[in-house]
């Protein structure tokens, strides 16, 4: 008992909203031992971060502890009161936090956001602190750590942000660090070099460590054990091999087999019953296009130049044909992002031509587009569905939006009979229909911005990062919707995505970017299992997978 | 922070060349407005009601109003280009000279009122973020809606029967001094500050005395919006993600609240503050009548009841010249309060 570090037992909170009091965490019980990692999963609303921030004192007014105590080397954190508080944050426990940009102040410089850190629980002068924040940005493997010191978040990518706020909460030798889904948001890359970075130095200072992450692959890459968490509850709790292999709880099994790895094909990703529609269209065979066809898309040596520097796309060419699925990956700023909405006529193209279904349309203005016949022919489905839907639009006027604009239909019996048949195809019940974007969960607010895509019926979906937002069991079934509508209307999807094993089940070709530049490219399977450059095999090599044990492949 | 102060500099410098223009429009405009508004100068200045029609006519030869409207503007134009604003026809001084009178007082009353109202308004939006919902956060609703609600003509006699016909703390609301205290040497033309340089601290005392009423009610009726946004902006700071961080490790409640949240908080308070000034500085007519305070407002007022074309106009010019200056002052204490401007 006295070696545990931190006990949580039977943990509840609750939080005060307009419709009374909800528990978003009820019963939690845990335990970390020095110098250990645990990593704790779940989706979204599972508590996960709730259950850190009540660890850390850091819950929002409205959060409150109900019950349970967490015990912090046998102390009590949630009874501490005032300084005795203060001197365990930061000092004994510390915390870093999901996006790391947001969470330095953006008009300190970084050296004395550090040096804050280490005044408030060391009685060092000054000038001391600087030079202990300067050691801190060189164990956090920051280059020019003289420059930086004076350097605002701002001017430093999200990766650097990050290894910041590490500096920041290790400056003090916290014996507890939690990691609030430290890497979402970066690069895969730049997640390994993160997590790699994070591991090592809680190794090397014998730190303990609570990984928060929707993310199963990196919870078990880098943690002895997991504690997988829904709706407030630890349903499971074991090591990474025993979990994959011989997983207990349903939710469990339904998370992992969710979550795409290496080998996982779409119809793998969804338990049985959730299966059967996409099953029916599986079975029937695709079109075979008569030799000759022309490509439904082909560009043409595509270039894109901003205002001054250097070119954020160059000499970038390719062909779809219909009903293709072509994946567009890259670390961001590689200019995926920038081609995908130049092929979708969002942004005009510096030089170089877009052809279309036999048609130049790379010189229509991006602004005069949308009267352009070939509109509706091309739709987009944005990355963030909270975003990109008005917030004053019911689901039915985000999806009749579209057919009253480029169709030219008049509110009615028949708009609503399409509406309604679009709403059948991408799974979302009628009656949330009605309903305002807030009212909706994210894969329900997903499904419409897919409705609204497919209202009049296109011939080429381009997607950005679709499923970035999303809870890996909503992605599962989003992925399985876009992959069923493209087999059964010969849609072409275009998919711009960072996570190389969702392109990889999901598109039969992919194209590598880097610097806006073509790295490589090629049909998926061959590509990913044997990539022909160093670039694109350290992409690869950077995704953490689940290790699915041999008892799991037998199983299957 | 070298090329961030650069950068703010040259964007400062971008942002007067791209004023001028609209500088020009208000001073055409403001030309054709004087011609276009009923009234007759000439009539007004003849020697009395029983003018003759020679005399009149003979006035306006004088003052140039017989020639057309473009021909005019063009003299105007020429005038100005040579620093000339015309002359006063009330004052029968120029109008550069009234103006370099009387804009120091208005600017005084102003500055000062800002003042007020920027110490008043930033602790006051400070404290009801702290405690949303709270009694604290009601009373400075209740307090803003008062000020706003109650025009500054309205505050500022209340003030006066207050403080000086009732309490008898306050000297008479005439002016900027009182008529036995000898002036000192003007060097700022504020009156504060040229008392102190002068070492005269009893006149100094006398001139902030004179100052503190009209300066109140003028900053009453600006804390509103300042405190209100103040605590906005706090609330916004305050929720987010980098005070968590600051709390996560353990500063102490000052630094967070003044280092962390009031800092970032204080930004879009600078660009109203400009703002406020600016409108302040129009506005302030009703203050200045109220305490018979000599500044610019009043003088303008008096000019355009007498059809005086020159002031009217050089007080307009005065007017937009100081909102692109302020503008400035604006744009410069933005880019220096935050690092992140010098980029875009």
């Amino acid at each position: 008992m006295s070696e545990d570090l931190l006990r949580i037992d039977d943990l509840h909170v609750a939080f005060s909203t307009r419709r009374g009091m909800v528990e978003a965490v009820r019963g939690v019980t845990l335990t970390v031992k020095a110098g250990e990692m645990l990593g704790l999963v779940g989706e979204s609303g599972s508590g996960k971060s709730v259950t850190g921030f009540a660890t850390t004192r850091l819950l929002d007014a409205a959060g409150r502890v109900t019950g349970g105590k967490i015990l912090f080397r046998g102390q009590d954190v949630t009874k501490l009161r005032g300084d005795d508080l203060r001197q365990l944050q930061g000092a004994a426990m510390s915390m870093i936090f999901q996006n790391p940009r947001a969470a330095l102040n953006p008009i300190r410089a970084i050296g004395l956001q550090i040096a804050d850190a280490i005044l408030t629980h060391k009685r060092i002068s000054k000038e001391a602190a600087r030079a202990e924040a300067l050691d801190l940005l060189r164990a956090v493997q920051i280059r020019d750590p003289e420059q930086r010191m004076n350097a605002y978040p701002h001017e430093l990518s999200g990766g650097m942000c990050q290894r910041v706020m590490i500096a920041i909460a290790i400056s003090c030798n916290p014996a507890l660090l939690i990691a609030d889904e430290p890497t979402t948001g970066l690069d895969v890359t730049t997640q390994k070099v993160v997590m790699d970075l994070l591991a090592d130095i809680a190794a090397a200072r014998g730190m303990a460590t609570i990984l928060i992450t929707h993310d199963l692959g990196l919870a078990a890459r880098y943690c002895r054990r997991i504690a997988v968490m829904e709706r407030g509850r630890i349903v499971e709790e074991a090591s990474p091999g025993k979990l994959f292999s011989a997983r207990q709880h349903a939710y469990t099994r339904r998370l992992v087999a969710a979550s795409p790895t290496a080998t996982s094909r779409i119809e793998d990703l969804v338990t049985e019953e959730e299966r059967e529609r996409y099953n029916a269209v599986l079975d029937k065979p695709r079109p075979v296009l008569p030799h000759g066809t022309p490509p439904l898309l082909e560009v043409r040596k595509l270039a894109k130049r901003f205002d001054q520097g250097s070119a954020a796309v160059a000499d970038f060419s390719m062909t779809m044909a219909g009903g293709e699925s072509v994946g567009l990956v890259g670390e961001s700023g590689s200019g995926k992002s920038t081609t995908s909405r130049m092929i979708c006529r969002l942004i005009d193209p510096s030089e170089g031509d877009i052809v279309f279904d036999g048609q130049s349309i790379g010189h229509v203005a991006s602004r005069d587009f949308h009267r352009s016949p070939l509109r509706k022919d091309i739709q987009m489905v944005f990355q963030d569905p909270n975003e990109s839907l008005n917030p004053r639009f019911t689901a039915f006027d985000c999806i009749a939006h579209p057919l009253m604009r480029l169709d030219g239909m008049r509110t009615g019996e028949a708009l609503r009979q399409r509406v309604e048949e679009c709403a059948q195809r991408v799974g979302l019940p009628l009656d949330l229909l009605p309903r305002f974007p807030h009212q909706l969960s994210g894969g329900q607010k997903a499904r419409v911005g897919i409705a609204r895509a497919i209202a009049c019926r296109p011939r080429l979906l381009v997607l950005d990062e679709p499923t970035a937002a999303l809870d890996v069991s909503v992605q599962a079934v989003v992925l399985q919707l876009l992959d069923r509508l493209r087999r059964e209307n010969d849609i072409a999807l275009l998919f711009v995505s960072h996570d190389l094993n969702v392109v990889r089940m999901l598109c039969d070709r992919t194209i590598v970017l880097r610097n806006g530049g073509i790295v490589e490219q090629g049909e998926s399977r061959a590509l990913f299992d044997n990539p022909k450059t160093d670039y694109t095999r350290k992409l690869v090599e950077a995704i953490p997978h689940i290790e699915t044990g041999p008892t799991l492949a037998a199983a299957l | 922070m070298k090329t961030g102060l650069g950068a703010t500099i040259v964007r400062a410098g971008r942002r007067l060349l791209s004023s001028l223009p609209a500088l020009f429009g208000v001073l055409v405009f403001t030309f054709l407005l004087m011609r276009v508004l009923p009234g007759d100068p000439a009539v007004f200045f003849a020697s009395g009601p029983n003018a003759g029609k020679e005399e009149i006519e003979q006035i306006r030869r004088q003052m140039g109003l017989n020639k057309s409207v473009p021909e005019q503007l063009v003299f105007y134009l020429s005038d100005i280009g040579h620093g000339n604003l015309g002359r006063s026809m009330m004052t029968g001084q120029p109008v550069l000279k009234d103006l370099r009178e009387r804009l120091p007082a208005s600017l005084e009353l102003t500055f000062t009122a800002l003042l007020i109202a920027l110490i008043a308004a930033v602790p006051l939006g400070v404290v009801a973020a702290l405690r949303p919902g709270s009694i604290v956060d009601h009373g400075v609703r209740l307090f803003c809606a008062l000020g706003v609600c109650v025009p500054t003509f309205v505050s500022g006699l209340l003030l006066i029967y207050v403080f000086y016909y009732l309490l008898g703390l306050a000297p008479d609301p005439t002016g900027r001094i009182d008529v036995f205290t000898s002036l000192p040497p003007q060097h700022t033309g504020f009156l504060s500050i040229d008392f102190l340089l002068a070492g005269d601290f009893e006149g100094w005392w006398a001139a902030c005395k004179q100052l503190v009423l009209p300066a109140v009610s003028m900053a009453l009726f600006v804390i509103a919006p300042l405190a209100r946004i103040t605590r906005a902006s706090m609330l916004v700071s305050l929720g987010s993600d980098f005070v968590r961080t600051a709390r996560s490790i353990g500063l102490s409640w000052r630094k967070v609240v003044v280092t962390y949240a009031l800092r970032n908080a204080i930004l879009p308070v600078i660009t109203i503050a400009g703002i406020v000034f600016s409108t302040m500085l129009g506005a302030n007519v009703l203050v200045e009548k109220v305490f018979s305070w000599p500044g610019v407002a009043s003088y303008a007022l008096d000019a355009l009841l007498s059809s005086d074309y020159a002031p009217v106009q050089g007080f307009v010019l005065l007017m937009a010249s100081l909102f692109v200056l302020v503008n400035l002052v604006v744009d410069i204490c933005y880019g220096i309060a935050d690092p992140r401007v010098s980029i875009e």
